[in-house]
C-alpha cells in the first residue's frame, strides 16, 4: 500500500477550488440539458454539507453563476444533487405540501467497494488498491453494456466517488421521468447478490429450468473471462480453507464436495487456480448432458457471477428524491476529485492517479507564474491535469444538448 | 341531512346525456376502465349511496394488506363484500346487469372525486381500485375477458414469427412453465409474443419473467394481464390529477363537500356502519339497567369498555363521554326508562335534584324527546377516531402503547386475550390501522365461539362501529346459549 501523504482539504483549499477551479459551466449544461436555464436546473435540489457537518437541504438556483456564488459563500466540503421538483426547492415552505414533488432525477447507480469485503483479500473497509479496483472495473462494463442493451439508454455517465467507488448517472429523457416504481423494477432486475447476503448463500436467479435469463447470459460470458485473473490469481480467493469452504457450498453435488474437500485438506498448497481447474476436471467426468454436469456448469456459473457481478446500493437507485454528491466534489479523506470516468477504458484507470485538490492548486501555480497573470478565474482547470475530466463531462453534455435540440426541432417542423 | 332533490352532479351535456340514454346498451362488459364520466342526473342521495356501497368495499381491501390476506383470501373476502353491496353479475337480465353496472360506474366516479384531493389519497384509491379491478378480471370467464381486451387499444405490438424465432433462445429462458423441458418448449411454441415500453410492466422486470431489448418487453400472452392492471393504474392516475386540478369548481357545491368530506374519511376507520336506534334490543330481550355491568364485561369494545369502568371508578363521565356512551347504549338497546335508572344509579354521589336538573335533560335530549327531538345515532369509529385525544375517543389511536397494553390485558385477559397477543395489535396500531387493530381483538376474545382469524365480525367485514362489535358479540354468544339450551332439552 502507498504511503499515505498528508491531505489537505481545509477550508481555504476547498475556497480555491471553488473559485477557480470547479467547472460549474459544465455541471450546468449537463443537468439543463439546454443552454437557456430551464426548470431541469431551477427546480433542482442541490444539497451542501458545511464544515462541522451541517447539512443544507433544499437549496436552488437560476444560474450557474448564482450556484458558484453560493458554493463560495458557504464554502462546503461537498454538496449533492437531487431531483427536479414540481416548484423551486428553495419555495418548498411556501407552497402547498401537495405540489412539491419529485418529477424528474437521472437514474443513478452507486457502486461501493465495501460491498465486496466478503470476496477481496488484499484490503479491506475503505481501502482501495488496483487489484480490487478489478471488481468496479468489471461492474462498471457489466453495467455499461446491460444498461444499454436491455433498456436502450445511452446518456450515461461514470464517475469517480473519489475513494473507493463509482457512481452512475443516466440523463436519457425516459429514464429521467421513471417513477420510484419504476426505478424498483429496474434496479431488482440488475440486482444479483443482494445487500447484507452471506457470501456462502446460494443466488436465486434460475427462473425455470436451467436456463439463465438471457441477460444474465451475457453477462456472465464475459465476467467469465475476467474471473480466472481477478479472483483466481490476484485475490486467490480459495486458498484458505474459509475460502474454500465458502466455494464449496455452492456446490449441488455432495459426492462432488466431498471429493473435492478431501484433496483439497490434504494439499493446501493448491492454488485458486488449481482449485477451480479441480472442480472443472469433477464436472467433465460426467456425460454431457447429463443432469449432473448440466447442475455443475450451472452451479459453476452461478459462482462466476457471485463474485464478479455488481453489486449494486439499491436504496440509491430506487428514490427520485435520493441525493447524491456532484461530479467534481472532492473527497474529504482523499483529497481527491470525483472525476468523470471513461467506460470504455475502465480497466485502465487507477483511482491513485486521481488528481487532488492539493496537487491541483499546486498546478495552478506554476501555470500562473509562467504565464505571469493576476485575476479573475473562470475556466482555469484547462491549465490543470482536471482539464481531460472536464472535458468528459463537457463532451457528454454537448451531445445532451445536441439531441434535445434535435428533438426541439422536429417539434417545430412537425406542425 | 340532504333532501333527495333531483341535481345535476356531472357535466350537463344534455345531447350526450340523450344519446346514450337511447343507445341500446349502455355498459356491454362487466369490466370497466371508467373513461367517460357519467352523463346523467343523479340524484345526491344515489351519488351517496353509490360511493358508500363502493368505500365499503375499498376499504375492506385496502386493510386486507394490514390483516395480512393471501390473494385468494382477499379475493373470497372481496368477492362476498361485492355480492352485498356491489354485485356485478356476469348474467341476468339486461335491465339488471345495466343497473349494477351503472351503480359500478357512478360510484367509481364519485370516489374519484373524494379522493382526488391528496396525493396519499390519490395513491391509496389507486391500490385499493387496481386491486378490485384485478379482482373482476381474475373472475371474468375467458370470452368476456377477450371481447373486453379487444374493446380497448393497449397499444401493445404483436411479435411477429421471424422475431420470434430470431430471439427464441433469449424468450424461451425467461418462459415459465413446466419442470418438463419439452412440455414447456411445446406451450413457448404456441405462445403469443407482445412487445410493450419494459415502463408499461415494472412487476414483470422486476421479477426478470420478461426479456428486454433497448427498452422493449417481450411479454408472452399469459402475462398480458400485467399490461393491462399497469394500464389500469397509469390511466387511473393520470384521471385523478386531472380532476384534482378541476374540483374547485365543485367545490362550490356545498351540498356535495360535506359528503366527500366524509368519504375521503372513510378509509381512516372503514365505512361507517349507521347503526340506528330502533330501541329495540338486538337480540329480542329487553336490556335492563342492572345488565350493562355484565354485558360491558362480555361484549363491549375497549372503547365503551373503558367509558364504562371510568365512570364505575368515579361515578361520573364527563360531558363527552356521557354523550358517545349514552347514545352506545341507547342504540344496544336501553330504553329512555331504562337508561333514567342506569345513569341516575351511576351518578350516586349526587343529589336527585342535582341530577334532575343537570342530567336528566340531556338523557331525555339524546333520545329525542327534548329540545329538537332529533333522533341522534351513536357515533361510529370513524367519529370516535377524529374526536381528537380524549378519554371518549377511539384507544387504540388515542392511548400510549402502554397504556393500550395494560388496557387490553386487564379489559381481555378473562375473554381469552394473552400478552402473547400483544405484538401483533401493537405493530397493527404502529401502522396507524385502529380498526384493524379492534377487529384483531374482536377475533381473538371470540375465538371461543369459532371466530377465525381474518373473519371479523362475518364473511371477513372489520369493525367500524362500536355497536357493530357489541351486536356481533350479543348475537355469538345467544346463538351458544341457544343452541346449549337445544342440547338440554332433547
Ligand atoms: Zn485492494
Amino acid at each position: 500500500m502507498a504511503v499515505k501523504e498528508a491531505v489537505d482539504t481545509s477550508p481555504e483549499v476547498m475556497l480555491a477550488f471553488y473559485r477557480r477551479l470547479y467547472p460549474f459551466k459544465s455541471l450546468f449544461n449537463w443537468l439543463n440539458h439546454e443552454h437557456a436555464p430551464t426548470r431541469r436546473f431551477t427546480h433542482r435540489e442541490f444539497a451542501f454539507t458545511l464544515q462541522g457537518d451541517v447539512y443544507l437541504r433544499y437549496n436552488s438556483f437560476n444560474t450557474a453563476e448564482e450556484l458558484k456564488k453560493q458554493v463560495c459563500q458557504l464554502n462546503p466540503t461537498r454538496f449533492e444533487i437531487g431531483p427536479v421538483y414540481s416548484a423551486r426547492p428553495k419555495d418548498k415552505k411556501t407552497v402547498r405540501p401537495g405540489m412539491f414533488t419529485p418529477l424528474q432525477r437521472e437514474l443513478v447507480f452507486d457502486i461501493d467497494m465495501t460491498d465486496y469485503d466478503p470476496v477481496r483479500t488484499c484490503c479491506s473497509g475503505a481501502d482501495i488498491c488496483r487489484r480490487c479496483w478489478a471488481f468496479i472495473s468489471a461492474a462498471v462494463q457489466v453495467l455499461h453494456t446491460s444498461i444499454r442493451e436491455q433498456f436502450g439508454y445511452e446518456n450515461l455517465l461514470w464517475v469517480y466517488s473519489g475513494r473507493r467507488g463509482i457512481h452512475l448517472w443516466i440523463s436519457d429523457k425516459e429514464a429521467m421521468e421513471l417513477t420510484d416504481d419504476q426505478r424498483k423494477a429496474l434496479v431488482s432486475w440488475m440486482t444479483v447478490i443482494h445487500g447484507g447476503q452471506e457470501s456462502s448463500k446460494k443466488l436465486n436467479v434460475r427462473l425455470n429450468a436451467r436456463s439463465l435469463p438471457a441477460s444474465l447470459q451475457t453477462a456472465v460470458e464475459h465476467l467469465a473471462t475476467i474471473f480466472p485473473e481477478v479472483v483466481l490469481s490476484d485475490q486467490n480467493l480459495f486458498a484458505s480453507e474459509d475460502g474454500y469452504e465458502a466455494l464449496l457450498e455452492q456446490i449441488p453435488d455432495s459426492q462432488v464436495v466431498t471429493s473435492l474437500r478431501k484433496t483439497w485438506s490434504a494439499n493446501p498448497s493448491r492454488s485458486s487456480e488449481d482449485k477451480w481447474l479441480d472442480l472443472k476436471a469433477q464436472a467433465k467426468k460426467f456425460e454431457k448432458g447429463s443432469s449432473q454436469r448440466t447442475n455443475l456448469t450451472a452451479a459453476m456459473e452461478d459462482i462466476i457471477l457471485h463474485y464478479t457481478y455488481p453489486r449494486i446500493d439499491a436504496e440509491v437507485s430506487k428514490h427520485r428524491n435520493h441525493l447524491l454528491k456532484a461530479p467534481f466534489c472532492v473527497h474529504p479523506k482523499t483529497g481527491r476529485v470525483c472525476v468523470p470516468v471513461d467506460p470504455l477504458h475502465i480497466d485502465e484507470f487507477n483511482p491513485e492517479s486521481v488528481p487532488t485538490v492539493g496537487q491541483l492548486l499546486k498546478e495552478l501555480d506554476t501555470a500562473g507564474r509562467s504565464e505571469g497573470e493576476v485575476g479573475e478565474h473562470h475556466s482555469d482547470w484547462e491549465k490543470t491535469s482536471l482539464k481531460p475530466y472536464v472535458d468528459i463531462l463537457d463532451k457528454h453534455a454537448l451531445r445532451l444538448m445536441e439531441q434535445v435540440r434535435l428533438e426541439k426541432r422536429e417539434q417545430d417542423v412537425s406542425w | 341531512m340532504f333532501k333527495s332533490t333531483d341535481r345535476k352532479v356531472f357535466h350537463d351535456d344534455k345531447e350526450l346525456a340523450q344519446v346514450t340514454k337511447h343507445s341500446p346498451v349502455k355498459y356491454p362488459y362487466r369490466l370497466n376502465f371508467y373513461d367517460r364520466p357519467p352523463l346523467y342526473d343523479v340524484t345526491v342521495e344515489e351519488f351517496e349511496t353509490c360511493a358508500l356501497d363502493r368505500l365499503r368495499i375499498l376499504a375492506e381491501i385496502e386493510s386486507s394488506a394490514a390483516r395480512n390476506r393471501s390473494w385468494e383470501e382477499l379475493k373470497t373476502v372481496t368477492n362476498k363484500q361485492c355480492t352485498n353491496h356491489l354485485p356485478l353479475q356476469t348474467t341476468g337480465t339486461q335491465e339488471l346487469l345495466e343497473s349494477q353496472r351503472r351503480k359500478d360506474h357512478l360510484g367509481h366516479f364519485v370516489l374519484r372525486l373524494a379522493f382526488c384531493r391528496s396525493e396519499d389519497l390519490r395513491r391509496r384509491f389507486i391500490k385499493a381500485e387496481s386491486t378490485l379491478f384485478r379482482i373482476r378480471y381474475d373472475g371474468d370467464n375467458t370470452e368476456e375477458r377477450q371481447l373486453f381486451l379487444n374493446s380497448r387499444d393497449f397499444n401493445w405490438i404483436p411479435v411477429d414469427a421471424a422475431e420470434k424465432s430470431k430471439y427464441r433462445r433469449e424468450l424461451l429462458a425467461s418462459y415459465s412453465g413446466s419442470k418438463n423441458e419439452s412440455v414447456r418448449e411445446q406451450a413457448f411454441d404456441t405462445e403469443r409474443y407482445y412487445k410493450v415500453k419494459w415502463t408499461r410492466v415494472p412487476d414483470l422486470v422486476e421479477k426478470r419473467k420478461v426479456f428486454l431489448k433497448a427498452g422493449w418487453a417481450y411479454v408472452p400472452g399469459k402475462e398480458q394481464s400485467s399490461i393491462v392492471f399497469q394500464e389500469f393504474e397509469v390511466h387511473l392516475a393520470k384521471a385523478l390529477e386531472l380532476t384534482a386540478r378541476s374540483l374547485p369548481r365543485l367545490d362550490e357545491d356545498s351540498r356535495l363537500v360535506p359528503i366527500l368530506d366524509n368519504l375521503s374519511q372513510g378509509f381512516l376507520a372503514g365505512v361507517p356502519s349507521e347503526w340506528s336506534g330502533s330501541g329495540e334490543a338486538i337480540n329480542g330481550d329487553e336490556i335492563k339497567a342492572e345488565m350493562v355491568d355484565d354485558l360491558a364485561k362480555r361484549h363491549f369494545p375497549l372503547c365503551m369498555r373503558s367509558m364504562h369502568d371510568n365512570l364505575r371508578r368515579d361515578h361520573h363521565l364527563k360531558h363527552f363521554g356521557r354523550l358517545n356512551y349514552g347514545l352506545f347504549l341507547k342504540v344496544l338497546g336501553l330504553s329512555i326508562e331504562e337508561a333514567v335508572v342506569f345513569w341516575r344509579k351511576s351518578f350516586d354521589r349526587i343529589t336527585d335534584d342535582k341530577f334532575n336538573k343537570e342530567y336528566k335533560y340531556n338523557i331525555r335530549h339524546s333520545y329525542g324527546l327534548e329540545g329538537k327531538r332529533a333522533n341522534y345515532a351513536a357515533k361510529s369509529c370513524q367519529q370516535l377516531l377524529t374526536s381528537g385525544p380524549s378519554d371518549h375517543g377511539c384507544p387504540y389511536r388515542h392511548f400510549s402503547l402502554e397504556n393500550l397494553q395494560t388496557a387490553l390485558l386487564s379489559t381481555y385477559s378473562s375473554r381469552g386475550l394473552t400478552s402473547a397477543d400483544l405484538p401483533e395489535i401493537v405493530a397493527t396500531v404502529k401502522a396507524g390501522h385502529y380498526h384493524v387493530a379492534c377487529t384483531r381483538v374482536f377475533e381473538m376474545t371470540h375465538s371461543s365461539f369459532g371466530v377465525k382469524k381474518g373473519e371479523g365480525t362475518g364473511g371477513g367485514e372489520s369493525i367500524t362501529h362500536p355497536n357493530q362489535y357489541a351486536a356481533k358479540s350479543m348475537e355469538l354468544y345467544k346463538v351458544q346459549q341457544d343452541s346449549a339450551e337445544k342440547m338440554l332439552v332433547e
